[in-house]
């Protein structure tokens, strides 16, 4: 497997530089509960401000096509505390099938089918139905990817399965590397995730990032920010559990991890907490994302447009 | 081992579809609040959260508590040549039963067995084999050791230990091949379990060790200065990498540093490196630079410098410090000759450094 990105798949995939003036777009939506209306209308909402499009499914014909097989990466890491919500990917799997993605075309994935279970999605290989699958179903492929100083072998269910995926991450504080949200839950798709948290995950965050077929395939972040988490994190701690009630869409991973971010920092402000910077876990891979050699999105907040819905 | 006596020793491995075999509370940790744990066993000290591993991916933090997931779940087997470790000094001619699990505690860019030492255990397949059927199987090999290699074993310590005091009951010795990052408190523990370690020193600078090991020089020497005091049978082996830890200076302050703190009679094995891994962009060692490295220790007053994977090389014999000649021929992992009586040297009775019998 050749992990590197052609100049024409670079150019291709991950669309025009953004043009001089040009904000990068992290859609905030609020109004997101455990109810499944209101849950449908902020996804909807999101979705139609982040593409500027009148309706939801205009909108998700702008992110996959009819025919490809759609993988959504969740987190799974908190159990039911503070997982991806099932309500939310249930509501997700709608709407892909409104767009015309069949629900045998749609693949929710994470590390294990332990971390699924834990979560409250049900493992299924069924091929006529929406999948649910672990990476210890497929296993990983046997050649390294590598970038920089990431070398690692790529889950076969981004390799092999999914044409598309949609990164669904929680909003979360990271007791090593700071945050967890898009950039970060990417390391659900490789094999040795546990050699990438030294140095607060600076550059390994942004390598794995930059793995062929991660950079190819992920077109879409769509982080679970119903109930967040500012201290404490990735395991689920309630008491530093807040209901922040929404969604956070962008397509540029980097810009939403800098909202993301700049959200718990804030609440931890609000609860007399440190900053991740005096914690000594800023998640300085963001910057590193978005910098030179890598420019997978937008880190400085002056140019990333927030929009709230 | 053949394949077959592998399987049958590991005879309920396949349906192992539980881990729970493979399952023991680890030695070597500290609770913290919230469920976290701090990990003792090597110096990069992990706090893993819960349902979270350590760096070396087969420790994990469950509900407070810390595994070993690797107790027993071995993923390579095979009878060597006790030279392929290689220790030279120790048991000439013998061969050891070399066992391995998955993970490892660092990430060297060099590393040949990736497959096993960067992966999880459920990542691999792997085999059911407890201690006592490790020794069982040394023994009915006629194995004079059993070795813990491949991978890394300071990150199956557990494990380890468990067989090497298995191994003692039933007569069979045990020798470490590690990279000796390493704690002093489990070190200590694992001193009085073994009979030799060797210890893989990726380089003479903290520089190679934060960039192509992930891991860091002093602590290593530390631990190596700690066998010498415990009375351990020590060696030493080098992977010269072109460009990248291959300079004279390195050479020549590796040879002091063993000569001042470890002394004279610490074999030093200079071996070849070939491309692996992540640095499949390097040529192998030439070997003029593996004879300059040779040259420098020697000239440095270490007793037993050798050059490794060269197969022919006369740098592979050992040779009496005092008359200077060959007291031990070999020619790759094969022992052609031995010149010794009772640790002797067969022609001048200097005594060669070294655990030759019993």
């Amino acid at each position: 497997m050749d992990a590197r990105l052609s100049r024409r798949e670079a150019l291709g995939v991950l669309g025009a530089p953004l043009a001089a003036g040009t904000k990068s777009k992290v859609v905030v939506a609020h109004g997101a509960g455990m109810n499944e209306t209101a849950l449908l209308r902020a996804l909807d909402n999101a979705m139609r401000a982040c593409f500027d499009v009148d309706t939801s499914v205009e909108a998700w014909r702008r992110v996959v096509k009819p025919g490809e097989v759609v993988g959504l990466k969740v987190n799974c890491l908190s159990g039911k505390g503070n997982s991806t919500h099932v309500v939310l990917v249930e509501a997700l799997c709608h709407r892909l099938q409104e767009a015309g993605v069949p629900a045998k075309n749609i693949v929710v994935w994470d590390r294990l089918n332990s971390d699924l279970e834990s979560a409250g999605f049900r493992p299924s290989t069924n091929p006529n139905r929406v999948r649910y699958m672990g990476n210890d179903t497929l296993g990983y492929g046997s050649e390294l990817a590598t970038h920089g100083e990431a070398g690692s072998l790529l889950c076969r269910t981004l390799t092999d399965v999914c044409d598309a995926v949609i990164n669904l991450p929680v909003l979360k504080d990271h007791g090593i590397v700071g945050v967890t949200m898009a950039l970060k839950n990417m390391f659900g798709a490789i094999h040795n995730p546990n050699k990438y948290h030294i140095n607060v995950g600076d550059p390994y965050v942004a390598d794995v990032n930059m793995l062929g077929p991660i950079r190819r395939k992920v077109r879409l972040h769509l982080c679970d920010a119903i109930s967040a988490q500012y201290e404490g994190g990735p395991s689920f701690m309630p008491q530093w559990t807040w209901p922040f009630n929404g969604l956070l869409v962008s397509q540029d991973p980097v810009a939403l991890d800098t909202v993301g971010w700049r959200i718990i920092e804030q609440k931890r402000a609000e609860r007399g907490m440190p900053p991740l910077k005096a914690a000594r876990r800023e998640p300085t891979y963001i910057a590193r994302a978005g910098g030179p050699g890598y420019r997978m999105g937008v880190s400085d907040p002056a140019r990333i447009a927030r929009v709230e819905v | 081992m053949q394949r077959r006596d592998f399987l049958l020793s590991a005879a309920s491995g396949a349906a192992a579809a539980s881990d729970a075999r493979y399952t023991r509370e680890a030695k070597f940790y500290d609770k913290l609040p919230h469920k976290k744990i701090k990990c003792k066993l090597c110096p990069r000290e992990c706090v893993i959260d819960d349902r979270e591993r350590g760096y070396c991916g087969v420790r994990e933090n469950r509900g407070g508590v810390y595994y070993t997931l690797v107790h027993s779940r071995v993923v390579a087997a095979h009878v060597d040549p006790i030279e392929k470790k290689p220790f030279f000094h120790f048991h000439p001619g013998s061969t050891a039963f070399s066992i391995a699990t998955a993970g490892c505690n660092v990430n060297c860019k060099m590393c040949q067995n990736w497959d096993i030492s960067q992966v999880r255990p459920e990542q691999v397949t792997s085999n059911y084999l407890p201690p006592e059927g490790a020794a069982e199987v040394a023994a009915r090999y006629h194995c004079a050791s059993i070795a813990y290699t491949y991978s890394e074993p300071v990150i199956f310590f557990e494990y380890m230990i468990d067989t090497a005091e298995r191994a003692h009951a039933a007569g069979i010795k045990s020798a470490v091949v590690t990279g000796g990052y390493i704690q002093p408190e489990p070190l200590k523990l694992l001193c009085g379990k073994v009979d030799a370690i060797k210890v893989d020193l990726k380089a003479y600078s903290e520089k190679f060790y934060r960039e192509t090991v992930n891991g860091e020089l002093k602590p290593v020497l530390n631990a190596l200065v700690e066998m010498r005091k415990l009375g351990m049978w020590t060696e030493i082996v080098y992977l010269v990498v072109p460009t990248l830890n291959d300079g004279e200076q390195e050479f020549r302050g590796l040879a002091r540093w063993v000569r001042t703190y470890l002394g004279t009679d610490v074999p030093l094995h200079f071996s070849r490196f070939h491309p692996e891994y992540l640095l499949k962009n390097l040529p192998p060692t030439p070997l003029s630079t593996l004879e300059r490295a040779h040259s420098i220790a020697a000239a440095e007053g270490l007793h037993y410098v050798y050059i490794g994977n060269v197969p022919g090389h006369p740098a592979e014999n050992t040779y009496c410090p005092k008359c200077r000649r060959a007291v031990v021929e070999r020619t790759g992992f094969a022992v052609r000759a031995t010149h010794l009586k009772k640790g002797n040297c067969e022609y001048c009775r200097q005594p060669i450094a070294g655990v030759w019998e019993g």
